[in-house]
């Protein structure tokens, strides 16, 4: 397998860990007090391109569709080692409200398909499984279907390799209760793409400063909404327990062995 | 009639135990008053001893769709011959359990058929013509949407654990029409299948364990984990932990629990210097029991635990550990 071009599709999303707080309307959430990052299985997305572009040669693209805030996501990627970042915008992805999947995977797709017109297809494009905040479960799925390539989703392991008759193809796992699944598939394709596949990276001093200089081509898109309409959101009810204190330190190994006992575990 | 075709989820020929929540889910559709009638989707031939008992949860006609690319889990197969069924019947919608399967087999037949697909609804409020206004949930769990979903077929999984995966009482003894249908397939629809299987471990795994011995940042280091590796064995349970040990190289990632990692559901699940966050909550929420060992009696994990004890995990596991030896001899 020759140099690789490979393109990683990634969110913007509040930090996993931060408190979700909605506006009054609770028509939205309220970003005032948000880090934002990138969603978790797409950062995952990100070191793999970058570790496979350090295998095979080639060159990796980052990708995003979001409001001007989602610039940060793409400097990001660009400062732990992607070489050419894409925004695909629109006026109307002002804040942090999202387009619905049907409408994010158009507008995905005709990007892409814009990128490859002009610099030739990619070989491997990543999404990340679900994003962290929505999770449709379904824009990598759709754009895909729509470039009509294959694509496995869940997956924590790649590796290129030639297929049986010598063709550029990947080898992908995907985890399974006893252990993992082996998928293969020619290229070009499209994985999505779970934590856990690699331990991403952190931006070195001359990469974050190579990431305020990149030049980040910006693509602007209209939106063709779909069926799925977002009207409010609701945090999830508060679960009330009624803790029984079984005890302070080594002491408490008694009345915790008695807790297995009593539910039939020991 | 309309009915809501309902994927019965199995790994050559078995069931999981979420595998007969879609037809809950399907059952709640119908109390709602979308479809007039339940057809469970068999996919495979492998699976043809699933459909004896599918009457007795609602469904009063299987479809067993056969063809020879349909031998072992297939996304794209899947969701063709999924999506071929949409075409041809007068369906009113189309179901599974959101597990990692069933959501992406349900976007490959929404991609496929250009419906939208509405993941992991735990509730449906309001049916309204064709279109329900529904719930679903986001953040892995901790914060509700109420969409409104529009289509011609409503493309629809059931969030896990939200829906019933019993028997109906109202169908006891019920039995349901099957019908063996060849699927129809495009010739690219074999392109993504499994074509091998490694087996790590052929025991108790986490997701199966009655006993989940769990750590989180409290543990300290890789080798902290060694009196909860020792608990774990002597309960023939299985270890966990939160993302902030995955993120540290303390644990592999097979063993988170959280959003980013496995769903649970123990019978007990006892939490080691876990503060909580509600992004590992949501992974373990389905525990029967919570036992929650901590040094900070205002973690979050001791406030939502149903057992909680304040000190030192180090120090307490050994102890546990030991009083279990002790009482076994």
């Amino acid at each position: 397998m020759g140099a690789l071009r490979i393109l990683v599709c990634v969110k913007r999303v509040p930090a996993p860990g931060a408190r979700i707080t909605l506006t009054a309307d609770h028509t939205a959430i309220d970003v005032k007090n948000l880090g934002f990052t990138t969603s978790p299985h797409e950062e995952c997305a990100v070191e793999e391109a970058i570790r496979l572009v350090e295998q095979h040669g080639g060159e990796a693209t980052v990708l995003t569709l979001g409001a001007a805030e989602a610039d940060e996501q793409l400097r990001y990627a660009v400062s732990v080692g992607i070489a050419k970042a894409v925004h695909v915008t629109h006026p109307s992805l002002s804040g942090e409200g999202d387009w619905d999947p049907q409408a994010t995977a158009r507008a995905l797709a005709e990007a892409i398909g814009t990128i490859e017109a002009a610099d030739g297809a990619f070989d491997l494009i990543l999404f990340g499984n679900e994003s962290a905040d929505a999770g449709g479960f379904q824009v990598g799925v759709r754009v895909a279907r729509t470039l009509g390539r294959p694509i496995v989703n869940g997956i924590k392991a790649i590796t290129i390799e030639s297929g049986p008759a010598g063709q550029p193809a990947v080898s992908a796992q995907r985890e399974s209760t006893s252990g993992f699944e082996v998928y293969n598939l020619d290229l070009p394709a499209v994985l999505g793409v779970k934590e856990g596949l690699n331990l991403p990276r952190y931006p070195t001093l001359p990469g974050r400063l190579k990431s305020k200089k990149a030049e980040v081509a910006v693509h602007t898109v209209e939106p063709t909404p779909g069926g799925l309409l977002t009207e409010n959101f609701d945090n999830a009810a508060e679960v009330v327990v009624q803790t029984t204190m079984l005890g302070t330190g080594e002491e408490s190994a008694p009345a915790i062995v008695d807790l297995i006992e009593r539910l039939g575990l020991l | 009639m309309s009915e809501i075709l309902t994927l019965i989820e199995h790994d050559r020929g078995e069931a999981g135990e979420t595998s007969y929540q879609a037809l809950g889910f399907a059952r709640a559709l119908l109390a709602a008053g979308v479809g007039s009638s339940i057809t469970a989707v068999v996919i495979g031939t492998e699976a043809d001893a699933l459909v004896a008992d599918l009457g007795a949860y609602g469904a009063t006609q299987v479809v067993l769709l056969h063809h020879t690319e349909l031998t072992d889990y297939a996304p794209e197969a899947w969701g063709d011959a999924l999506a071929g069924l949409v075409a041809s019947r007068a369906s009113a919608a189309v179901v599974a359990t959101g597990t990692d399967r069933g959501n992406e087999v349900l976007a490959h037949v929404a991609a496929a058929s250009d419906l939208p697909f509405a993941a992991n609804v735990t509730e449906i409020r309001q049916a309204d013509g064709p279109a329900v206004e529904l719930t679903r949930v986001r953040w892995g769990g901790s914060l509700l949407e109420q969409s409104r979903l529009d289509a011609a077929v409503l493309v629809m999984s059931g969030a896990t654990h939200a829906f019933d995966g019993d028997p109906s009482a109202d169908h006891v003894g019920a039995s349901a029409a099957v019908d063996g249908v060849e699927a129809t397939l495009p010739d690219t629809a074999a392109r993504t299948r499994i074509v091998d299987r490694v087996t790590l471990s052929s025991g108790i795994t986490l997701t199966t364990a009655a006993v989940v011995v769990s750590g989180g940042r409290g543990v300290g280091s890789a080798d902290g984990f060694a009196p909860l590796v020792e608990l774990a064995e002597l309960l023939g349970g299985a270890v966990g932990c939160s993302r902030v040990v995955t993120n540290n190289g303390w644990r592999p990632h097979s063993d988170q629990v959280g959003q980013t990692g496995k769903r649970i559901a123990p019978e007990l699940y006892i939490a080691c210097g876990i503060s909580g966050a509600i992004q590992h909550w949501v992974g373990m929420m389905a525990s029967k029991h919570v036992l929650a060992i901590n040094t900070d009696g205002e973690a979050n994990m001791v406030g939502t635990a149903e057992y909680a004890v304040i000190g030192d995990l180090h120090k307490i596991l050994p102890a546990v550990s030991a009083e279990i030896r002790r009482r076994r001899g």
